[in-house]
């Protein structure tokens, strides 16, 4: 476009992070990034989003230090009450202190999230550049696999996988992330197919590069930010599905303050005492929030296609 | 003078069946080292894919190809790509969108192993007219003709022989072009490259080259000595068409239009 | 046909606010426009397709459109509401983009989506609508105008899309066609086709043209009179015919740095850029 009328105010830090002619990677670097945060700044819900995960984090960091009680402190004589000073959320029919299960829970469900995260999302990346830049037989059979995965729903595959493991947080874990790598897969693989002809490809194949590196260094990339995004609108539901196989007791096991397995516990007094079941749902659906608030804002900042920078 | 580039016999045959298209017809040509060799076309025409096939891009073609006296297999060693580089046409397109010009110049040094990548750089950064401020940016701070010459020092900066341009300045603006097509003049004389340059521009070739050959429809209509050209005096009438419409608008001359069918 | 101009410019603006600042895109211009062919030529970042949209109010946000005057056939176009804008659009003034993939609906025969744009403005039956259309793609000289017809846009080549786009946008019968890079992703002997039926039919009809384009030596040859834009100004006005002797540094510069057939291949003058040409236009 024609010439920029600059405003006044960039100057010190600011000046350095937007410099038009970075000295140095890093400064590219981190200009870039910054670029990026005042994109996502701008997106109030987003910012929102972000302040939920981070108050998750916080909340289980700290979380012996917040939480008054131990939370598996059993009170029998203070069974079922309702919210008071003592117990901000009320305690549970073995008369622990909710706000307490609900600080130390946000420990698991971090714990959960993070894993099926760190375990499918590469497996995905992986499976779907590799097959969608060789192509052939490598694609065909790559996806293939990736599609009798794909066929069966998520929790039905889930709860199968726990049932032959056997019950408990881990193999919880296993399940849900042998069951989420599909998808990205799938979308990797898209991406790839995408950029595999685009020019930049062909120039770094003319300098010689072997496949990995075209694979490693310049397609990988290109999928991670989009796959990041889907990867957080996922977030809520492993939560869910987390949550799900704890309320069924295949996941995290008693005494363990998973949120899904208190509302199940909750279920059996749900008429009289609500809030036992209740308060953990509501703490689901905040954090399931706050994750597709990021995604979505993420995805203005990130993704290629809508915008943002390429 | 010696033939740096050899085509004989070039076919390339995309598909099968119904769709299959024959996209090079028994392209033959010879380029004497340090002259710049034109193909000219419209889109279809199939220059640019004899450009992919020599480049190593496209596999699938047959006939005999040999660059510095060393026949040519489908698939390329890396010595050949520190021979023969290649600048492409969109300077948006060729250069990835999340790496700096430090990264994009960085990357054939690493591959190839050079020494003191550092200066390297630094060097090719200078020569193709672009300072030291342009080396951590990244494409998207970048004009399209700034785009272009990073995509020329990356061409560079392994220090080849031969650059294969095709159509090296067709996104850019005009003025952008001449700076560009001087860029690219000035190389070649200071190192002695060899140029393949693909182009649908009769003017740009006519600056440009030495030889050229004219496609239509995967096959050559006629080659000649620039000299021709520069004399209004084509033989074939396919380029003497070529040339009155790239003289500019003449309502008279485009009923006298003829469509160049395949010649089979 | 009157002396008074078809369209009248006075001081048009385009911002762009961007986090940088504001970004002025075209910076207070002014021409006027008979029944002829005026072009404007700039090169990227000009503002000369800023200038065709916003003659159309289609300037999307964030970007502001102001202007002294903007006067087409006696209506002031910043005065109409967004339905009589409507109004004027396609059935007045139609404009003709660069890509024809784009601008025609994938999933629709392109003869119904010519009828389509017919039926649009005027209220007449389908059979009716669709003898108009194969007359129009006869008039951009479509050879086998019942096959085009049935046609979807995919099956078309870029030349043929091109007359299909301009058989779609002058079937209305507008005033003004606004033409913006209709031709450059063309090959050169088919561009030069398309706009040798383009100017038949804008003199048939008497329409007014506004043909925007990068290329200055097609628009010398192809237009009557053309407007030189540089960053968002005019830096002259010329007739066609005189451009070879035009004064302002900027036209003589652009025409300068072109490589000729008959050149000899000597360095090409290269452009320098006067920061005073920002400050000053027409």
């Amino acid at each position: 476009m024609s010439s920029e009328t600059q405003s006044p105010e960039t100057t010190g830090l600011r000046a350095w992070l937007l410099s038009s002619s970075p000295a140095s990677r890093g400064q590219a670097r981190v200009g870039r990034a910054y670029v990026g945060w005042l994109a996502f700044r701008s997106n109030h819900l987003a910012m929102l989003g972000l302040g939920i995960v981070l108050l998750l984090i916080i909340l289980a960091i700290f979380a012996p230090v917040i939480a008054p009680y131990d939370p598996n402190a059993q009170v029998l004589a203070d069974r079922l009450q309702f919210f008071s000073a003592q117990h901000w959320f009320g305690t549970d029919e073995l008369g622990r202190d909710i706000f307490s299960r609900i600080v130390h829970g946000s420990r698991l469900t971090l714990y959960i999230v993070v894993l099926v995260a760190i375990i499918a999302a590469p497996i995905g990346l992986a499976v779907g550049t590799t097959a969608g830049y060789l192509g052939g037989w490598t694609d065909t059979v790559l996806m293939r696999m990736t599609d009798i995965f794909l066929a069966f729903p998520k929790l039905v595959l889930a709860l199968a996988l726990v049932a032959a493991l056997g019950p408990g947080i881990e193999n919880a874990i296993i399940a849900i992330a042998v069951t989420s790598w599909p998808p990205y897969a799938r979308i990797a693989r898209a991406e790839t197919i995408t950029i595999r002809n685009s020019d930049f490809i062909s120039a770094v194949r003319l300098q010689g590069a072997g496949r990995m590196r075209i694979i490693w260094s310049h397609i990988v990339p290109l999928c991670t930010s989009s796959l990041i995004v889907r990867v957080t609108l996922d977030m809520a539901g492993i939560i869910l599905i987390a949550a799900g196989l704890g309320f069924l007791g295949l996941g995290a096991q008693p005494p363990l303050p998973e949120w899904g397995a208190m509302i199940s516990s909750g279920r059996k007094v749900l008429p009289t005492y609500w809030w036992v079941a209740t308060v953990p749902g509501v703490a689901i659906f905040i954090v399931s929030l706050g994750f597709n608030l990021l995604g979505d804002g993420l995805r203005d900042v990130l993704d290629p296609k809508t915008g943002g920078q390429g | 003078m010696t033939a740096m580039i050899t085509a004989s016999d070039l076919n390339v045959i995309f598909g099968k069946g119904a769709d299959r298209v024959h996209a090079v017809r028994d392209v033959s040509f010879s380029v004497t080292e340090g002259t710049t060799f034109s193909l000219v076309g419209e889109s279809g025409s199939g220059k640019s894919t004899v450009l992919r096939a020599l480049s190593g891009l496209n596999p699938d073609w047959r006939g005999a190809l040999t660059v510095a006296g060393k026949a040519l297999t489908p698939r390329r060693d890396k010595a050949f790509y520190k021979l023969v580089q290649m600048v492409f046409q969109d300077p948006y397109g060729s250069l990835h969108p999340r790496h700096t010009v430090d990264r994009i110049l960085m990357e054939p040094l690493a591959i190839h192993g050079l020494s003191d990548p550092d200066r390297r750089i630094e060097q090719v950064l200078e020569e193709v007219g672009l300072g030291p401020q342009f080396r951590f940016r990244y494409p998207h701070q970048l004009s399209g003709g700034q785009r272009q010459r990073v995509a020329i020092g990356r061409a560079l900066i392994l220090e080849p022989r031969i650059l294969l341009l095709d159509e090296p300045t067709s996104a850019l603006d005009v003025s952008v072009q001449a700076e560009v097509l001087n860029l690219l003049q000035r190389l070649k004389a200071e190192r002695g490259l060899t140029y393949i340059l693909v182009s649908h521009d009769l003017s740009v070739v006519a600056h440009m080259c030495d030889e050229l050959a004219v496609m239509n429809h995967g096959a050559v209509v006629e080659a000649m000595d620039v000299g021709l050209l520069k004399s209004h005096q084509p033989n074939h009438p396919y380029t003497r068409q070529l040339m009155t419409a790239s003289l500019g608008y003449d309502r008279a001359a485009i009923d006298r239009f003829e469509d160049f069918g395949l010649s089979e | 046909m009157s002396d008074t101009p078809l369209l009248t410019v006075e001081d048009l603006k385009v911002d762009f606010p961007t986090r940088k600042g504001l970004v002025q895109a075209v910076r207070g211009i002014s021409f006027s426009l008979g029944r002829e062919k005026l072009g404007i030529v700039g090169e990227s970042g000009s503002g000369k397709s800023m200038t065709g949209r916003s003659i159309l109010r289609l300037v999307s946000a964030p970007g502001q459109v102001s202007a002294r005057r903007l006067e087409f056939d006696g209506i002031e176009l910043q005065s109409l509401s967004e339905s009589q804008m409507r109004e004027i659009r396609g059935q007045r003034i139609s404009m003709v983009m660069q890509d024809p993939k784009f601008s025609l609906n994938p999933v629709m025969r392109v003869g119904e989506q010519i009828a389509e744009a017919y039926r649009v403005h005027q209220n007449v039956p389908q059979d009716e609508a669709k003898r108009r259309a194969l007359d129009m793609l006869r008039a951009v000289r479509i050879r086998d105008p019942e096959r085009v017809y049935r046609a979807f846009p995919h099956e078309v080549s870029g030349g043929m899309g091109q007359r299909i786009m301009i058989a779609m946008m002058l079937i209305p019968d507008p005033d003004l066609l606004i033409a913006d890079e209709p031709t450059s992703a063309l090959d050169v002997t088919v561009q030069l086709q398309v706009l040798a039926i383009l100017d038949d039919l804008v003199s048939q009809r008497g329409m007014g043209l506004i043909f925007i384009s990068h290329d200055l030596s097609l628009v010398a040859s192809f237009c009557d009179r053309v407007v030189i834009m540089y960053a968002g100004r005019v830096m002259e006005i010329c007739d066609a015919k005189n451009l070879s002797a035009a004064r302002h540094p900027y036209t003589r510069g652009l025409l300068n740095c072109l490589p000729k057939i008959d050149g000899d291949g000597s360095d090409l003058p290269v452009l320098r850029r006067d920061p005073e040409w920002l400050e000053h236009g027409l």
